[in-house]
């Protein structure tokens, strides 16, 4: 029999509905499993207390009736998240020991809906990584394993703590957050689903800022129907972000018919990396098949803009962070540095940030400063934003022309070991992003879903691309791969 | 493009992030790889287009111009490094 962290939303929302199980069995085997999973790091704070008392809570709402589908079910919230009076440090030692007097709006809906948080989750410092090695919190590590060989590997980034903590079956699913592939990557590493919804679906309120005009949050599960059941309860128009889109959030879940016939599906041709794994080349291909098998028709597509994705992003993103992160100062919250006798304002500002920001951060808040300086603006700045409607634009004319989804691998190798990457240069890293950036960039919907195992046994996913606001219909496509792939694997139990 | 050790000096000033003058040259090194991977965007015909400014082209909404709340000190300073009498306090800002 299935374990009760093991189970799925919808699994665990049918049988607290029937009455088999309480949300406080549910919330129990869930805190559990996270005191005996120590050694994968990716719970760093954890809030029994809250999660009890919201489960209590939930079981009464329940046995009132009437009870939204995630009342009642145990989460992880990324770091990334402010929630009241918890630790909300966004992986950084500049945050250390802030706790918000409010809650984001996105934990808040869940809340609202009766989800019960079981604490924050690792990930990359301020999500500014692939591989959950900038955490202040240490790295997050990935239940996964090359068989019998124990080398600790990522579980990606920036959302690694929540990656981690849903393919093990820590939480029934955790929130995310995605800048550059920040759910797709790390779902695509573990086994898991991950969705991006169109930039404006969820509010940004509340979440740490990174790159404003790519941020979103998404859910991370254990399967499709999950991550439409998840999503719904997250997104919604927000009057506290501007860019929340007021329009009706659609039952997502209703959307998985799992009938594609007669759909088109794009398969670009730009996404065939010189160098690229034959064993992601074969999955795109079984992928594929999958796809035209279930009565989807296959289109060869053009996004000619595609490889100057990474460059616009790596101009775009570094310059919001600069102005986004400027706030941390130690004036208002998290760290201030020791001063010297006579140090000033400006002393306090330098070192206070030279010591709470890690080596990434910085190197992207000096970018950011750099390319937005003056005389530097138009030559970087403008220029990839100019290219940024280019690689917009691309996706446009193959949506006008009738394509439905667009199927792409989801990453470019399985899981890499920890500390790899060290002395590769930091471009090097950036390339985990090249499938899964163009998404942000266009702010369209993205969805990575796993589909099988490498030949040392790691999970490897696919990435289905969508029109805008047509969440429901790429969860549809995404529902219908999922089946034919049939991916069923678990992480071997090291922890 | 590359940078030098004097621009990577300014640069960490602007954004005030306090490096050791012998981090310099490394610092230099490395952000002068992350330009130069940015210079493929040269490559790229711009000519005519305008840059993207936002995902959805929506007006964004307005509210009402009006107080919402207040009246929250403690709370605002609930988390300050170092407040005192109810101000946020640092270190002396002008002789």
């Amino acid at each position: 029999m299935t374990k009760l962290n093991e189970l799925t939303i919808a699994a665990a929302r049918d049988a607290l509905r029937k009455g088999e199980v309480t949300s406080a069995e549910l919330t129990e085997a869930c805190l559990s499993a996270i005191e005996a999973a120590g050694a994968l790091n990716a719970f760093v704070h954890k809030t029994p207390e809250i999660a009890r008392e919201r489960a209590a809570a939930a079981d009464q709402r329940i046995k009132a009736g009437e009870a939204p589908a995630m009342c009642g079910i145990p989460v992880g919230i990324k770091d990334l998240f402010c929630t009241r009076d918890v630790p909300s440090q966004a992986a950084s030692n500049i945050l250390k020991g802030f706790r918000p007097e409010y809650e984001s709006t996105v934990s808040q809906q869940l809340a609202d809906a009766g989800a019960v948080m079981l604490g924050k989750l690792n990930m990359d410092e301020f999500a500014m990584g692939s591989s959950n090695e900038t955490s202040c919190y240490g790295n997050a590590v990935n239940p996964w394993r090359r068989g019998n060989d124990a080398t600790p590997l990522t579980p990606g980034g920036s959302s690694g703590g929540s990656a981690a903590a849903v393919a093990a079956d820590l939480c029934l699913a955790a929130t995310g957050t995605d800048t550059g592939g920040s759910i797709r990557q790390p779902a695509a590493f573990t086994g898991i689903t991950g969705i991006k919804p169109t930039y404006g679906r969820c509010s940004r309120w509340g979440i740490v800022a990174f790159a404003s005009s790519l941020d979103q949050a998404g859910p991370m599960t254990r399967d499709v129907r999950d991550a439409a059941i998840m999503l719904g309860a997250m997104c919604g128009h927000d009057p506290k972000d501007s860019t929340s889109a007021d329009i009706p959030v659609p039952d997502f879940e209703a959307a998985l018919t799992g009938d594609i016939r007669g759909k088109k599906i794009g398969i670009p041709r730009e996404y065939r990396m010189d160098g690229m794994p034959d064993e992601i080349e074969k999955l795109w291909a079984d992928g594929t098949r999958m796809m035209k098998d279930a009565g989807a028709e296959i289109v060869d597509i053009s996004l000619p803009h595609t490889k100057y994705a990474l460059p616009a992003y790596y101009v775009v993103a570094p310059a919001e962070a600069s102005s986004n992160l400027a706030r941390y100062d130690g004036v208002r919250y998290g760290h201030r540095a020791r001063l010297a006798q006579g140090d000033g304002i400006t002393e306090m500002y330098e070192k206070t940030r030279a010591e709470g920001f890690g080596h990434e951060v910085q190197r992207r808040v000096m970018i950011g400063t750099y390319v937005l300086s003056a005389g530097f603006y138009d030559a970087y700045y403008n220029r990839a934003r100019k290219v940024r409607a280019l690689i917009k634009r691309d996706f446009e004319t193959v949506f006008a022309e009738g394509i439905d989804a667009i199927l792409t691998p989801a990453t470019p190798s399985a899981a890499f070991g920890l500390g790899e990457m060290a002395e590769a240069d930091p471009v090097a890293m950036y390339l985990n992003d090249v499938f899964t950036v163009t998404v942000n960039l266009a702010g369209l919907p993205g969805i990575a879903v796993p589909v099988g195992l490498d030949r040392q046994g790691l999970p490897l996913g696919l990435q289905l691309i969508g029109r805008p606001w047509e969440e429901g219909d790429l969860l549809n496509h995404a529902h219908v791969l999922e089946r034919a792939a049939g991916f069923v694997s678990k992480p071997a139990k090291w922890w | 493009m590359s940078i030098d050790t004097d621009t990577a000096r300014k640069v960490a000033h602007l954004a005030r992030i306090a490096v050791k003058e012998e981090d310099l040259p490394a610092l230099a090194g490395e952000l002068s790889a992350v330009l130069a991977f940015m210079e493929e965007l040269n490559e790229v015909d711009v000519e005519g287009v305008e840059p993207m400014t936002s995902v959805t082209p929506m007006r964004l909404k307005r509210r009402p111009d009006v107080v919402t709340d207040g009246n929250i000190q403690k709370q605002i300073l609930s988390n300050a490094p170092d407040a005192r009498e109810g101000f946020f306090a640092v270190p002396k800002v002008v002789e």
